[in-house]
């Protein structure tokens, strides 16, 4: 557990109270009384009240549209399933410069609707809340899905020989059971779309903005260090209290719930309704999903010279002077600081879970105390934390803070994966978790009272279990770390871009050749994503769905 | 399946085996700076420059140059100041006459007279007797009209700020957020200065009634808005009256195949303020030396005349002479309004307060 949380009050906490504190203390003196000036101020309030009801929203819609997704998923069998899943996990594991270009694409001036109907949705509130909902679909089909595929099919049926109607028997049976798993997705997906930054900041427009972008403005364009502190606090607290809510609805969760392998609640749609359903959620994520990553690939052979790979060819060269290499170098920076991320995640996050199941399993056995659970909840939440703490407040903090020997980092390529782990962490942490937890841990101790070493009773009792999850887990700290782009485009070095930092520049460009290299890269690494998805596709256990 | 999950045990392996390696050896180039050979030059996303001419002045001075580019000029200046006691460089490059102020209170800089200042036109000296910055280059933002539109309706393009709130021009202009763009800041500055610190609301309030349209940045209003770019006449831009640079035509104009006779856009010089950029040794440099040599470079008549063709702005030493391309489309903006970096420092954030509220709700 010490390795952890050193890495974390290194790398994650000293920084962000660094530049916060930097912001709140003038001449000596900390400037509590300015939380009041700032939060009394009318467009702050606005702030405020625009990301909240934008998350909720987002949140509300997600589920509208996702829920049937998370059905169709969890209880039919059917050709390409393992394809769709990965594809739809592609978006949340994008860099939202990428998703907002997508949108944009599609939505925007010139855009597919444009051209077909004349509708523009960017710079309204729908292009945003589409986005989120495409962004987060995900994370309801995992989470809900993978629960609802290990309940029991059979509870529903007793139900129904019972005599109650097939609307009842859901209700009474399957609803309760998944309650809390809809619960604990409907939270992320808050706490996603509450943070939301640059969906909100590329299609918003100059009159929408979320706290995130609020505390961006404030700290690097308008530098008022001390509004973006205040704010950073206020973040960190509805974050705070939307962690709690979902460590608890993760708690009940654990309630028994009696589980199945997933292998055998699928089946085959049967009947014209549950074709109709089947089709209802392929159409669902064609339109929403599958049709804006279309339109960007679309694009990225859309030359001057008509179809073609004219901007892929573009990328090998550094003539255009965004850049001080070509290009298609950020593949490389990308993929190795993905690597170094994910290795530096899987071993903070590993440490992490098997800390939490320690006192799990001796919880089980000997009573515990409540207090130590307590704590460990405590932990398990904070290492949430850095999901929903603004990207630019950790960018900032790593600059001021770790500059200085031992810590003289700033030059130096490993803040990148550094940074990048931070976020990678909670995914290994929730994905081995439940793993862990399931290992009885009276077979430890048996093979300790045959004289197992610790090491020799980690090695041959939990490892071949978790090994799967281990891959899993880590695969998916590896998207997430090549798709990080806010703290990563703070500490990157020009010279050495990663993809999604690449591609915002790109953007940033005026002319045809910018914007089509820009296309190409988002593909590219669009396919770098899928592919790493589509492998944990094929190496995940029913056992191992995790929470995420 | 077992190969796969050999595949990614071995990559596991090597990026853990990355991280201990990096953990023992320390940087691999991040001790560049403190090497008396190697001046670091910290500067925004525009900054480029002819490869032969840095080469020249590596060559010469016998001096590596290392470019850090560091987001927009805002953000440059602001990282710069957060990190002024251990500074990412040794030169910054990119601080403009609104930025100035912030730049030089937060002790930024310290101060060196670079050679050949002498060739610098006083108007662009803002920082004279302490020589804290040196002045690199000069620009000016300026409403740019699209010429075939303007034709087509038979209509006098605008030249003037009062030009624009007039019946004839109703929904044809469009201007950027003043918060989050820097041609935004500079045309609200503009009018500030031509109506006074009590007038321009007033005439905002006339903008507005006569359909200004405000978008994010820069690249939106310019690439999509403005039908006189290439990129907006491409995206179906209706607007064509943009707030961009007097250099944005000759630009239009170069990067144009075939290249026409005369740019498709024009300037509206009666719209325009000064934006004049500055360079300066950041405080805690290590390599001074090398620092003020690079300083001296930037205002050499060499990399004056290599700026326009690169960042499309102008050169501010006098003995610098335009490129022919350049030249050929350049137009000239005779008295543009200016304002004091004090000023604009005193008023910056209330100013683009009362903005916001005025124009965007």
């Amino acid at each position: 557990m010490a390795v952890p949380v050193a890495f974390f009050a290194v790398f994650f906490a000293y920084p962000v109270a660094a530049i916060v504190a930097r912001g709140l203390k003038a001449g000596g003196h900390w400037q509590f009384g300015r939380t009041a000036d700032v939060l009394g101020q009318s467009d702050i309030r606005h702030v405020l009240w625009f990301t909240t009801w934008q998350a909720f929203a987002s949140t509300v819609l997600t589920l509208l549209i996702a829920l049937p997704g998370a059905y169709v998923f969890a209880r039919f069998e059917f050709r390409g399933k393992q394809v769709l899943r990965a594809a739809v996990t592609v978006p949340f594991v994008l860099p939202t410069v990428v998703v907002g270009t997508a949108f944009l694409a599609l939505v925007g001036r010139g855009g597919l609707l444009d051209g077909l109907w004349g509708v523009r949705l960017d710079t309204t509130v729908w292009a945003i809340l589409l986005a989120h909902v495409f962004f987060n679909y995900a994370v309801v089909v995992r989470t809900v899905g993978g629960l609802w595929s290990q309940l029991d099919p059979r509870q529903e049926e007793a139900a129904r020989m019972l005599g109650a109607s097939r609307w009842t028997a859901w209700r009474k049976v399957t609803l309760p059971a998944l309650g809390p798993a809809v619960a604990a997705a409907a939270l992320m997906v808050f706490l996603f779309t509450f943070t939301s930054f640059g969906v909100v900041q590329i299609l918003g427009g100059p009159t929408f903005s979320t706290l995130e972008v609020e505390i961006y403005r404030q700290t690097a364009q308008i530098f008022d260090l001390s509004t973006a502190a205040v704010l950073t606090i206020v973040q960190f607290a509805a974050v705070g209290i939307i962690l709690a809510v979902h460590a608890w609805s993760v708690r009940r969760r654990e309630s028994a719930l009696r589980l199945v392998d997933a292998a055998h609640t699928a089946r085959r749609p049967r009947g014209a309704g549950q074709w109709a359903l089947l089709a209802g959620v392929v159409a669902t994520v064609a339109v929403l999903i599958l049709l804006p990553l279309g339109v960007l690939i679309q694009r990225s052979f859309e030359g001057p010279d008509g179809f073609g790979f004219t901007y892929y060819k573009a990328l090998a060269s550094s003539d255009s002077g965004v850049f001080l290499v070509p290009p298609i170098e950020a593949i490389g920076n990308s993929l190795t600081y993905a690597l170094a991320a994910t290795a530096i995640a899987v071993v903070i996050g590993g440490l992490a879970a098997a800390a939490l199941t320690l006192p799990h399993s001796r919880l089980r056995s000997s009573g515990g105390t409540p207090l130590a659970g307590r704590l460990v909840r405590g932990f398990d939440a904070l290492l949430m934390l850095p999901l929903g703490v603004s990207a630019v407040t950790v960018g900032f903090g790593f600059l001021i803070t770790l500059d200085k020997p031992p810590l003289d980092l700033r030059g130096t390529w490993i803040l990148v994966p550094l940074a990048q782990a931070l976020v990678g962490v909670p995914f290994v942490v929730r994905t081995m978790l439940p793993v862990l937890r399931a290992v009885d841990g009276r077979l430890r101790e048996a093979a300790a009272v045959l004289g197992a070493s610790p090491l020799r009773a980690w090695r041959e009792v939990d490892l071949p279990m978790v090994r799967r999850a281990l891959l899993i887990a880590a695969g998916f700290a590896f998207a997430v770390s090549l798709g990080e782009f806010g703290a990563t485009v703070f500490i990157a070095r020009p010279d050495r871009p990663t993809l999604p930092v690449a591609v915002a520049r790109l953007l940033g460009r005026a002319g045809d050749l910018n914007y089509g290299q820009a296309m190409a890269l988002s593909t590219i690494l669009m396919v770098v994503c899928a592919v790493s998805l589509l492998l944990l596709e094929r190496i995940r256990t029913d056992r191992t769905t995790g929470e995420f | 399946m077992s190969t796969i999950i050999k595949a990614t045990a071995v990559a596991v392996a090597a990026g853990l085996g990355l991280v201990t390696l990096s953990a023992c050896g320390g940087s691999d180039s991040g001790k560049d700076s403190a090497d008396s050979k190697t001046v670091t030059l910290v500067s925004h996303d525009s900054w480029a420059v002819s490869k032969n001419v840095l080469k020249d002045f590596e060559k010469s001075s016998g001096y590596k140059v290392t470019v850090l580019k560091d987001g927009d000029a805002g953000e440059a200046v602001n990282k710069a100041i957060l990190s002024k006691d251990n500074p990412q460089g040794d030169v910054l490059f990119g601080v403009d006459n609104t930025l100035l102020s912030r730049a030089l209170d937060n002790g930024l800089f310290q101060p060196y007279e670079a050679k050949g200042l002498d060739q610098v036109g006083t108007e662009y000296q803002l920082d004279k007797g302490k020589h804290r910055v040196t002045p690199i280059d000069t620009g000016n933002i300026c409403v740019n009209y699209d010429k075939k539109y303007f034709a087509d309706h038979k209509l006098t393009p605008p030249a003037s700020f009062d030009d624009l709130a007039k019946p004839a021009y109703k929904n044809l202009l469009v201007t950027e957020n003043v918060s989050t763009s820097s041609p935004g800041l500079g045309f609200l500055l503009g009018s500030a200065a031509q109506y006074g610190d009590n007038g321009w609301q007033g005439y905002w309030k006339r903008l507005k009634a006569n359909g200004v349209k405000v978008v994010d940045g820069w690249e939106q209003a310019y690439n999509e808005e403005f039908s006189g770019s290439a990129g907006g006449r491409k995206a179906g831009g209706d607007r064509p009256l943009v707030v961009s640079y007097a250099s944005s035509p000759p630009a239009e104009a170069i990067y144009s195949d075939p290249q026409p006779k005369t740019a498709p856009t024009g300037v509206a010089t009666g719209t325009c303020f000064r934006q004049t950029e500055f360079a300066g040794l950041l405080s805690n440099a290590k390599n001074e030396k090398g620092g003020k040599a690079l300083l001296d470079f930037l205002i050499a008549k060499q990399f004056q005349q290599d700026m326009p063709l690169n960042m499309f702005v102008d050169p501010v030493t006098k003995d610098a002479a335009l490129p022919a391309d350049y030249a050929k489309y350049d137009v000239k903006v005779d008295s543009p309004q200016t304002m004091a970096p004090q000023k604009i420092a005193d008023n910056r954030d209330a100013w683009v307060k009362t903005w916001t509220s005025l124009v965007l709700k």
